[in-house]
């Protein structure tokens, strides 16, 4: 193990409160049905049956998205990405507490920073296998708007009526993990009072065929921190959080951010990105990994992110904190994958319920004691989300119940 | 108040303008357009490997080159540099690679060409090339993406009080996508920007929000307007202001209902 190189630690920051949030994946739209399959054990997957050619592996498909019809008004937007940006709004009723806090603080003053890896680029690929006799896009899918990666943000913010700062983050499998930390620097600095953060991803064949080149797809459910495991399976999802100023139930503590600086797609063989990312966060949120109770793992089940990210686990946290990965539940939603994280994350949070990790059966001998195959119920009261992309891209976030913020201590 | 910052470095890469020298002389009108010698194909970062350096995408070619040049000029070590990279678009040339390879034969698509089409490819490359372990992130924000870029590097500078790299560019639009996506040229623009003044200060940025409509301010050099076809063009005007080297105001849109406001004090 190589040590860190020394670095300026972040300051600590004020907690924000996370007053709505909400996921809809592959086991369905909203906070009820994603509990209900943590305490089930019950996975969203399914054999791969999306595309012409569909590869031989399991996919996290959502259900619905193909009856969905975006409102008149939006119908220029109209793509899978974006109608399941639609879906996940009207989920656990977030499109109201987003019209609220708009109320409540001004148009101008609700950021929005959603996160995505591939926005829209399922419609490009579409109009890509119907190009017209001169080599062009056929005249109706020619709309700049849909074929570029902020696609999905724009759509968002015309659906919710807001015009505050608007950006995506793309960086692949960190994106809506990231979305936090800008949104919580716009409100340090006073550009903005509220910021509704989140992501959306949507299977399509660049990441399909894309995984699959690169050998990383599983012809099975995937199973992270198997000692067999064979690889990830892709999904999709929408999730979104409201961020407020203030002292609520569920806060926001900490994130750090940080860069591998090794290789476009194999993480730091010492974890070393990982690493500080985490501690980073630990040091916004003041607080030491002896706080952290529970981690929802970025666990994809590819051989290498397992291997590091286990262990990082093993060095450098006690044997009672309770490690698990959800991806077996919901498929590696990629840029959507930080978001539902979070919201897995808060809901371990509020109901205590420590999900397991679905499909395993034996862990590889790389895991430590923290790492987890059965769910258990029992207080929580900090939760770390792990979140690590291509490029070497890392992001930790910190959660923690309103009472668990380190008072006094930094 | 947002607190202000100090521009530390700049640079600006175009076919036609290669380098931030040339390109101020162009901005300021002292030079036409076509003074340089034959316009470069693409720039050739000496950062990387020979190898390297002949498999970067344009995207990355492009990022790396103008990285470099604004981290050199503003005395900073680039490992020590968090990272602000946006692009409208990403690489479009990879991006009608990929979809025409889905749409005829998909099992060929190739792994480095899917590894490369990720948003974040050029910056991973820059944290890989220079050693940095910092925050890197890549941003997008269509019409607007150079102006959301600074909001956000600004806005993480001020934040953490420490320097921020800001880098800009997008490549031109080709194969079936140039139907759709308007973006011309390649163009790159970067700036390192710091929350303290220093020897390297080349103009105080102080900075705002401003909730209402602005319209872009026009461009006023004839090498401005050559490049304005680029999707990263909303940066040209803040170029054209700091090649000018004296104090300036000018609005960039943020979105259709917003900008940020920026005044320039040259050190």
């Amino acid at each position: 193990m190589s040590p860190a190189k020394p670095h300026t630690v972040p300051a600590r920051i004020p907690p924000l409160t996370v007053s709505a949030f909400t996921a809809t994946t592959a086991v369905g739209a909203g906070q009820q049905p994603l509990q209900e399959a943590l305490r089930l054990g019950r996975s969203g997957l399914r054999p791969n049956d999306f595309g012409a050619q569909p590869l031989p592996t399991w996919i996290g498909r959502v259900e619905g998205i193909e009856a969905t019809r975006l409102p008149t008004a939006l119908a220029d937007w109209d793509c899978r990405n974006n109608r399941l940006a639609w879906l996940g709004l009207q989920a656990d009723g977030f499109i109201d507490a987003a019209a609220a806090a708009r109320e409540r603080y001004g148009t101008h003053r609700v950021a929005l920073i959603l996160g995505t890896s591939t926005s829209s680029i399922g419609a490009t690929e579409n109009a890509y296998t119907r190009l017209d006799a001169d080599g062009r896009f056929p005249a109706d899918t020619r709309l700049p708007r849909l074929h570029t990666p902020h696609s999905l943000a724009m759509f968002v913010q015309e659906a919710l009526g807001l015009a505050g700062p608007c950006y995506t983050v793309s960086t692949a499998c960190s994106s809506s993990a990231k979305v936090f930390a800008d949104a919580e620097r716009l409100m340090r600095l006073g550009l903005v009072d509220a910021a509704i953060v989140g992501g959306v991803d949507t299977l399509c064949g660049s990441v399909l065929f894309g995984f699959n080149s690169l050998e990383l797809v599983s012809p099975e459910p995937c199973r992270p921190f198997d000692a067999e495991r064979r690889g990830i399976s892709l999904g999709e999802a929408a999730g979104f959080a409201l961020l407020e100023r203030g002292a609520g139930e569920l806060q926001l503590l900490g994130y750090g951010e940080a860069s591998d600086a090794h290789h476009m797609s194999t993480p730091h063989p010492e974890g070393l990105g990982a690493e500080r990312a985490l501690d980073d966060a630990l040091a916004r949120a003041g607080l030491d990994c002896a706080d952290i109770d529970c981690i929802n793992l970025h666990g994809t089940a590819s051989s290498k992110n397992d291997e590091v990210e286990a262990a990082l686990v093993a060095r450098r946290f006690g044997p009672d904190v309770f490690a698990s990965a959800t991806k077996g539940f919901t498929g590696h939603t990629l840029g959507a994958a930080g978001i539902v994280e979070a919201v897995i994350s808060l809901l371990t949070l509020r109901s205590g319920w420590r999900p397991g990790t679905v499909n395993t059966r034996v862990l590889d001998p790389v895991c430590g004691p923290q790492i987890r195959l059965a769910p258990a119920q029992g207080a929580v009261h900090r939760v770390l989300s792990n979140s690590f992309g291509f490029g070497g891209n890392n992001c930790a976030l910190i959660f923690g119940r309103a009472e668990s913020a380190a008072e006094g201590r930094a | 108040m947002t607190p202000p910052l100090h521009i530390d470095g700049i640079a600006l890469w175009a076919p036609s303008l290669p380098g931030w020298d040339l390109a101020a002389a162009a901005l300021r009108g002292e030079t036409a357009v076509g003074d340089a010698a034959a316009p470069a194909k693409r720039p050739s970062p000496q950062m990387l490997a020979p190898a390297e350096r002949r498999r970067a995408p344009d995207s990355v070619a492009l990022a790396l080159e103008v990285a470099a040049a604004a981290v050199a000029a503003s005395g900073q070590a680039a490992a020590s540099l968090p990272a602000v990279f946006v692009s409208a678009h990403g690489d479009l040339g990879i991006n009608d690679t990929m979809c025409s390879t889905l749409a005829s034969t998909p099992t060929l698509l190739s792994p480095t060409k899917f590894h490369n089409s990720v948003h974040n490819a050029a910056v991973g490359y820059w944290t890989m090339a220079t050693g940095c372990h910092e925050a890197s992130t890549a941003l997008s924000a269509f019409d607007h993406s150079f102006a959301n870029g600074l909001l956000a590097a600004a806005a993480q500078c001020a934040a953490d009080a420490r320097p921020v790299l800001l880098v800009a560019y997008d490549v031109a639009a080709v194969g079936a996508l140039a139907s759709v996506t308007r973006s011309d040229g390649l163009l790159a623009l970067a700036l390192v920007l710091s929350p303290q003044r220093s020897g390297h200060t080349l103009a105080r940025l102080d900075w705002a929000l401003q909730d209402s409509q602005a319209t872009a301010p026009a461009l006023q050099s004839a090498a401005g307007r050559a490049l304005a076809g680029n999707a990263m063009a909303d940066g040209l005007p803040l170029f054209e202001a700091l090649a000018q080297g004296t104090a300036a105001s000018l609005r960039l849109p943020l979105s259709a209902r917003q900008a940020l406001r920026l005044s320039l004090t040259p050190s």
